[in-house]
């Protein structure tokens, strides 16, 4: 700390300056920035989760939610990402541990977890465009496909982020550096899994309800 | 002012004493989970999806305004159980400063959401084809 005190000539209140920055040691300040993306993310989906909410109910005499939506599907979907959330959560503590083997084992399991969503969510929505139901039918399903859609991204650049990383860690060890990287997919991928709990609920289960 | 005293989460050094200075030192205070926490984490979530799939599933309750706002109250304990065993959410990480960004957040997208919904039934509401038909009609 180096905080000067200068007491002004007249008067006899001192003053304090902080003359010189703190120390911040590299990557410090990494964990709340990432935060804050993640929560502009967040805001990213309020905007679709309610262009949903608004024109969820808009079939354009097309096939709504009920014949279109297949719930098992949607579970064994739910189940695959709640499973990499664990598996991502082991990773991350034998990362603590030091335990690189473990930790690129873990990261592996994620992954194949990871992109069994995806190839879920790809079978989904192919069905759905050979049935006639893409995203052009209805402002029902261009907004069904934006969100889920958005989330899928969301979960591919994750799986992009996640064999990088595998990879750096193969290379140069969980070095702090990665051991910072690895936190902050660790927060993304937990993250995408919240977003889904909202798409599974308020797209799929309250959809099949209406 | 030292890395350890800038704002660590209350999770540190459960189980992993050994690595805990090489790790922490480097970045600035978000917390960690422990292997008993993702365990308590995935079960709740276990325990809060299952039903809500089971109950629009089965249709076991004939109202689906009280199976809606069952499967609604579940996802959103659920939620709070990923921010908490998942996400480590804490008052203390950061100092404070993960927190008040997420309730930040919190309030836009309840503002985005519940404002989009309110404005635009009202609108359709107000803009119902009845509506533009007794005008036009009276226009002409």
């Amino acid at each position: 700390m180096s905080t000067t005190a200068q007491t002004a000539p007249g008067t006899a209140a001192p003053s304090y300056y902080d003359l010189d920055e703190h120390e911040h040691p590299p990557g410090a300040s990494t964990m709340l920035g990432f935060w804050l993306y993640l929560m502009s993310d967040c805001l990213i989906f309020a905007m679709l989760f309610a262009a949903y909410g608004v024109y969820g109910g808009s079939f354009a005499g097309g096939p709504g939610p009920k014949e279109l939506f297949e719930l098992p599907l949607v579970a064994v979907n739910t189940t695959m990402l709640l499973l990499s959330s664990i598996t991502y959560g082991f990773a991350m503590l034998n990362a603590d541990e030091k335990n690189k083997a473990a930790t690129l084992r873990w990261l592996g399991v994620t992954g194949v977890f990871g992109a069994a969503f995806l190839a879920i969510e790809l079978y989904e929505f192919s069905n759905l465009i050979h049935e006639g139901a893409g995203p052009w039918r209805s402002a029902f399903l261009s907004s069904f496909f934006t969100l889920v859609g958005t989330h899928g991204l969301h979960v591919t650049f994750g799986i992009i982020w996640l064999v990088t990383l595998m990879v750096q860690v193969a290379r140069r060890g969980l070095e702090p550096a990665n051991l910072r990287r690895l936190q902050c997919l660790s927060l993304f991928w937990h993250f995408l899994d919240v977003v889904w709990i909202g798409v599974f609920t308020f797209v799929y289960l309250l959809g099949v309800l209406r | 002012m030292s890395a350890e005293t800038h704002g660590h989460g209350p999770n540190h050094g459960q189980g992993h004493d050994h690595a805990h200075h090489d790790a922490h030192d480097h970045h600035g205070g978000a917390a960690h989970g422990s292997r008993r926490e993702y365990w308590i984490g995935f079960i709740l979530s276990v325990l809060l999806t299952a039903p809500a799939f089971a109950l629009v599933m089965t249709g076991i309750i004939p109202d689906p305004r009280v199976t809606a706002g069952i499967v609604i109250a579940l996802a959103l304990v659920q939620i709070v159980v990923h921010m908490i065993y998942f996400l480590h959410m804490n008052t203390k990480s950061e100092n404070g400063w993960t927190m008040l960004a997420l309730i930040f957040t919190a309030i836009i997208v309840l503002i985005v959401i519940a404002g989009s919904l309110w404005v635009m039934y009202h609108m359709n509401l107000n803009m119902m084809p009845g509506m533009q038909m007794e005008q036009s009609s009276g226009g002409m």
